[in-house]
Parts: C-alpha cells; sequence; structure tokens
C-alpha cells in the first residue's frame, strides 16, 4: 500500500499501475484505498491489482 | 516520540466490547452468594433449595429485564455456547423445514462457525454496515430455510442492524430470527420479533462465563446435546450459580444506567470520531455515524500495521482492540470490516465503559497522532 502510493506520482493520469500483492488483506485494501484516495480501482486477478490513476 | 515502556499516564481499558470490567454490583453479589451458590439446585435438601431460590431470582431478574419469561431463558457457560446453541438448537428444532441457515455477513465468528455444520446463505452488508433488506427477504424467502441470525448491533463497528424489519420479513417466510444481541443488553433498547435470542453477561459487567439464552414460547429448539429427562432443556452440567446472580445484579444496575451513559459515553465517542477524523491524516471513521451503538467507534488508518498500533497503544496505556489481520486469532482480516468494504489494516476499534472518563478519551486523543506518525514514519512513508 505504501509502495502503491510513493509510485502514484511517478504514473500519468489515466494510466494503470499493476500491484502484485500476496496479503490476505490486499483484495479488500487496495479498492479501499481507491476510494479513500479518489483513484480508480480496475480489476483484480489474483494478486495483481490494476489502479487507475484519477488525480 | 520514544517508547520507554512506560505508559504515560494511567491505564485506560477501552475493550469493553470484548469484555467490560466487572460492576461493582457483581463483584457484591459474586462473593455474597459464593456462601450459598456452591450448592446443586436439583438437590431436596436445605442447601440446594437455597441454591434453587438464588437460581430461580436470578433467572427472574434476566427474564424481567429482556422482556421474556422465566421459563423461556437458560443460562450457558459463555455468550458463544449460547449463540451456538441458538443456532444448533434453532437448527434441530425445524430439521422438516430444511437446513439452511440465513445470516447476514457481519455475525460473530461464533455463529458463523456454528454455520459450517450446515448450509448457510449469507447476506450482504453496505459500506456503512447496514443488512442489506431486500437481499435478506428473498434469502430467508428461499427453499429449507430452517433458521436466520442477524446480530442486533455490530460488534466491530457498532452499526445497528435493522432487526424489526428483518424479523417482519422472517415472520412473512415463517422462518424464526436469532439475534446475537451480546453488544446491546444492557446498553441500549433491545429490538422486536426475534425468536431466539443470546447475549453475554462480561459484555455488559458481569462475571465472564455467563451466556443467556431465551427462546420464545412455540419456538422449536431442539438441545444439540444430550439431555438428563428431568428438566427443560439447557446447557448440560452444573451452572456456575455464583456468576449467574452476580450477571443478573450487574444487568439490573447497566440497565438502570444504560439511558444516562448512553448520553455520555456517546458523546465522547462522538468527540473521538471528529477529533481522529482532523488530527490523524488518512483515516477512515467506520460504521453508521448515526444508527449506531453508543459507546463503540472504528476506525482505519492507511500506511499503519494494525498489530504495531495496538502495540504501541498498549505501551502507553491504552487497551484497545483492531480488526486487521494478524491481531487477534486469525490471520485474515476482519470479516466485518471486508463484508463493508472498508480498509482493514490499520484498523482500531475503542469501546467505552462505565468507568471510562473524559480524561481517558482526552489523552488517547492527544497520543493517537503521533503514534500513528512514527509508525508510518518507521514504514518509510
Amino acid at each position: 500500500m505504501i509502495r502503491l502510493a510513493k509510485a502514484m506520482p511517478g504514473v500519468a493520469v489515466g494510466e494503470i499501475v499493476r500491484v502484485l500483492a500476496d496479503d490476505p488483506a490486499a483484495a479488500n485494501d487496495i479498492p479501499a484505498w481507491c476510494r479513500m484516495k479518489g483513484q480508480e480501482f480496475v480489476a483484480a486477478d489474483g494478486h495483481a491489482f490494476d489502479v487507475r490513476r484519477l488525480s | 516520540m520514544d517508547y520507554t515502556g512506560d505508559p504515560a499516564g494511567a491505564h485506560a481499558y477501552l475493550d469493553a466490547a470484548t469484555a467490560a470490567p466487572l460492576h461493582p454490583v457483581a463483584r457484591e453479589a459474586l462473593l455474597a452468594s459464593l456462601a450459598d451458590g456452591w450448592a446443586d439446585p436439583s438437590r431436596l435438601y436445605a442447601a440446594g433449595r437455597r441454591a434453587q431460590q438464588l437460581r430461580d431470582a436470578a433467572t427472574a431478574v434476566v427474564a424481567e429485564l429482556l422482556g421474556v419469561r422465566p421459563d423461556e431463558l437458560t443460562f450457558w457457560p459463555s455468550g458463544t455456547a449460547a449463540a451456538q446453541a441458538a443456532v444448533l438448537g434453532g437448527l434441530g428444532g425445524r430439521k422438516r423445514a430444511g437446513r439452511t441457515l440465513v445470516h447476514s455477513a457481519i455475525e460473530h465468528s461464533a455463529v458463523l462457525h456454528a454455520a459450517r455444520t450446515t448450509e448457510a446463505v449469507e447476506v450482504g452488508v453496505d459500506r456503512l454496515g447496514r443488512l442489506d433488506l431486500a437481499a435478506w427477504a428473498s434469502a430467508v424467502a428461499g427453499d429449507g430455510v430452517a433458521l436466520a441470525s442477524l446480530i442486533s448491533a455490530s460488534h466491530e463497528v457498532g452499526t445497528i442492524q435493522p432487526v424489526a424489519a428483518a424479523a417482519e420479513l422472517c415472520s412473512e417466510a415463517g422462518v424464526p430470527l436469532f439475534v446475537d444481541a451480546a453488544q446491546t443488553v444492557g446498553r441500549a433498547e433491545l429490538p422486536a420479533g426475534w425468536s431466539l435470542l443470546s447475549a453475554s453477561a462480561h459484555k455488559w459487567g458481569g462475571p465472564p462465563g455467563v451466556g443467556v439464552l431465551a427462546v420464545r414460547k412455540g419456538v422449536r429448539w431442539l438441545s444439540p446435546y444430550p439431555q438428563d429427562d428431568l428438566h427443560r432443556p439447557g446447557n448440560p452440567g452444573a451452572l456456575g450459580l455464583p456468576q449467574v446472580v452476580a450477571a443478573a445484579a450487574s444487568l439490573r444496575a447497566a440497565v438502570g444506567e444504560a439511558a444516562a451513559e448512553a448520553v455520555r459515553l456517546g458523546a465522547l465517542v462522538d468527540r473521538i470520531r471528529d477529533r481522529v477524523a482532523a488530527t490523524v491524516p488518512d483515516v477512515e471513521i467506520v460504521g453508521d455515524p448515526v444508527g449506531r451503538l453508543p459507546h463503540l467507534v472504528t476506525f482505519s488508518c492507511l500506511y499503519v500495521d494494525g498489530e504495531a498500533l495496538l502495540h504501541a497503544l498498549d505501551r502507553h496505556g491504552f487497551a484497545v482492540s483492531s480488526g486487521s489481520s494478524c491481531t487477534s486469532s486469525t490471520l485474515r482480516p476482519s470479516h466485518v470490516l471486508e463484508a463493508m468494504g472498508v480498509l482493514s489494516h490499520g484498523n482500531v476499534r475503542v469501546s467505552l465503559h462505565r468507568d471510562t472518563t473524559a480524561a481517558d478519551v482526552e489523552r488517547f486523543l492527544t497520543v493517537l497522532p503521533g503514534l500513528v506518525a512514527d509508525i508510518r514514519k518507521e514504514a518509510g512513508f
């Protein structure tokens, strides 16, 4: 989550970051992070989670 | 901020939703009832009759406070045992109707463990932790539903559930409703319309080791345990009578204080909700801001390990609990927070009780932002 937050400034608005996380809380907490930080949760595939930068 | 290992002030126990400190009335009643409460109330000699009087008086008090008849009430060795007896016995009594248990996604784990013994249909909640009544309606109207189970208010986030409306839907479908009221009994008004209800004495200031189960007349309930042939069904084996007497006395005291305490603790909870949101960056206060228990508040902090925050608070003299993974008996994050879709890491539940002072809460609110900042810094954020 911290690495996702740190990576965001280096991502252009509209682009997608793929997060690889095997933490059992990730499937819940990455969408929650997106909601709290105003970013878009795109999709999850196993341990991969795609997040689009909106702002 | 450096950690000396010594709490910076007096200890503040803020985990009443796990176990409330013993009410002084419970302590008095416990000590007094040890004199007669050791005997077996089913024996016919004088000592047995004295124990029987104690048992009957305690049963009458609890029954009256719960609004049930004494013969609808049984005592169990814990709230968990009572809740599981409700589920298993409720299913057992309705075998002919089917074997499906409909339950909310935010039931206590005791109920979820019992649900694993049968077929179960889970009904979700919204972001605030409120039951999805439309989904509930179609679930309880399904084929083969023997029993439905709904917690009175979430033990993790405090959101009060629409029990009366859910009970109405159960009644239309002809399905009995079990309500786990552990967080409500002794603190707030009980909802109406249930068929079975359980509670736990150490949540209201009674001693640990006492659960209560009420089964309304006309509700088919079959004990999941072997029974003797003299008594009405209940927990097999000897009753912890002194604890039961103490539980009854403290329930009467708690119910008497509940309205005033709800106002006092509700104001402290409001203060925590407002100040945590204002002083801790990247925090989410979870649960219904309005329809909630008066004494309980939960929040989650981004970029914070829940276990680390629990230990940091403990070092500063605060006992709180957490729904983050690795903070209790499970490696997974709380099923309640997951069902709500709210952040599960950095999670803290604060629950207040009659000994909690405004000064305790102030000190907690003063210390918390620095601890969160320290943990974030240590994690490299």
